[in-house]
């Protein structure tokens, strides 16, 4: 398969981007979608000329850490997966694939595709951990939980802060990625006790770091790679509000 | 508490309280505007009961205060949200699979309703309340302030009029789709069971109340016709 590529260069965080186009021959449809950039930077390399920085690490969807808006979706053009699990054969042979980094004044581009996400870090930072220690892993059954909180909890806990929440929004919101992480403790014994000092601290920051006001168009939802409900935010604007009206 | 709505939830607070405030008087209006379908003498009661005497003016007061505060802060939010989204905008940009489009253009639509909202209180407001305000006995039309009756069945006896209100409500009705369940949403009354039972219950309430409205008018456009 052969392909045109679009993709955003800027050579620092201060200096302004551009698109640039390159094209890719004889991919195998079996390519991932990063290795296809791998084989673009390898050309690249030997022609000699700079290669397209763009984030990467686990490569099987666990870690968080790719982070491309391709074709005008986050992740790319299929659901529940991120970038690194994206497949060529998602493309038709011919596509001109315009690859952009995430958009969000939170989130500023620090080279080509790569964003600085440490915002997410300082977010979780101000609330988004038990703040006494727990002990080790105890005994199965020693603490009940009941089967829907457990699921509740884990469906939350799957979130990965990739970011592609805050990359859809249309008001470069964070509300998904805080509520996932406030519901994902707030659903266990352990977590619960600290939940409204949590959900405070957190929004808080959130507020701080400049990220906008969730407006419920349920974007972030449809392009999750975890597919994380919105329903999370709905608890954590609940217990915000039950902790600013407590204190 | 003092700083509950410097927050961005408190700020989306003030627009749900505002909002199922206003979601109240439009249900109200559409109730008190049904009677004219079956009596004049019924609608001319209401519109005398709500002149110039203080418990309509302190009603008044109060509604427009909950109309301005949510406006306002439809205009402040959205201007941080676009500050918060940054300069440079996607090349490319996808529909989201299950977003709905009045979901992402509130304030939009929210122009809309406003710009209805003047032409209307122009049309009745200022020919009813304000003419007997200032202790005026005709309006601009010529007829008497209580006279509501006459005044609604003059104006919608012109199609031009009825079609404007027509594509007014339309744009109340999308308004409010999203607009009801998301205001739920934001107070926190919401979870996953009861996700699309609220959205339905959004278009279910919305589709009654403008429905409400837009039956009095083609009522009365074809009442003149006969």
């Amino acid at each position: 398969m052969n392909f045109k590529l679009k993709i955003w260069r800027q050579p620092d965080a201060k200096s302004k981007g551009r698109f640039e186009t390159y094209e890719v021959t004889d991919i195998s449809a079996d390519t991932s979608f990063l290795e296809m950039l791998d084989i673009l930077n390898n050309k690249l390399i030997h022609e000699g000329k700079d290669p397209v920085a763009f984030d990467h690490d686990c490569r099987e969807g666990i870690c968080g850490m790719c982070s491309l808006h391709i074709n005008g979706e986050a992740h790319g053009p299929d659901t529940e997966i991120t970038t690194c699990q994206l497949h060529m054969r998602k493309f038709h042979d011919g596509d001109t694939i315009t690859i952009e980094p995430w958009r969000s004044a939170a989130f500023p581009v620090i080279k080509d595709l790569v964003v600085e996400r440490s915002a997410f870090d300082k977010i979780l930072q101000a609330g988004g951990f038990i703040s006494v220690n727990t002990g080790g892993v105890p005994d199965g059954n020693t603490i009940p939980i009941s089967h829907d909180d457990a699921e509740e909890s884990m469906d939350a806990a799957a979130c990965i802060g990739c970011g592609a929440c805050v990359a859809t929004c249309k008001n470069g919101s964070a509300m998904l990625f805080v509520a996932a992480r406030v519901s994902s403790l707030a659903k266990l014994p352990q977590g619960k006790v600290e939940t409204l000092r949590r959900a405070n601290a957190m929004i808080s920051k959130m507020d701080e770091l400049g990220f906008g006001n969730c407006t419920n168009t349920r974007a972030c939802e449809a392009e999750c790679p975890k597919a994380i409900s919105i329903s999370h935010i709905a608890r954590l604007n609940r217990k915000f509000l039950i902790s600013r009206f407590k204190n | 508490m003092a700083n509950i709505f410097t927050s961005s939830i408190g700020k989306k607070l003030i627009m749900s309280i505002t909002g199922a405030f206003l979601v109240l008087f439009l249900t109200f209006h559409m109730l008190m505007n049904g009677a004219l379908v079956f009596s004049d003498e019924a609608y001319d009661a209401i519109v005398n009961f709500l002149g110039a005497n203080w418990y309509a003016l302190i009603g008044t007061v109060i509604l427009a205060a909950g109309v301005v505060i949510h406006f306002i802060y439809a205009i402040i939010l959205t201007l941080q949200n676009r500050r918060a989204r940054g300069k440079i905008r996607y090349a490319e940009a996808k529909r989201e699979p299950n977003v709905e489009w009045t979901s992402k253009n509130m304030f939009v639509l929210g122009l809309v309703v406003i710009c209805g909202l003047l032409l209307h209180l122009y049309n009745f407001w200022y020919n009813m309340q304000w003419t007997e305000i200032m202790g005026e006995h005709t309006n601009s039309l010529g007829m008497g302030p209580k006279d509501g009756a006459v005044m609604v069945r003059d104006l919608f006896s012109h199609l031009g009029y009825v079609i404007v209100y027509l594509v007014w409500l339309v744009g109340i009705w999308f308004h409010l789709t999203h607009g009801v369940w998301s205001m739920l949403h934001t107070v926190g009354w919401n979870s996953k069971v009861w996700m699309k039972r609220l959205r339905c219950i959004s278009y279910i309430l919305a589709t009654l109340i403008v429905g409400g409205f837009a039956l009095t008018v083609i009522i009365i456009y074809i009442q003149g016709l006969m």
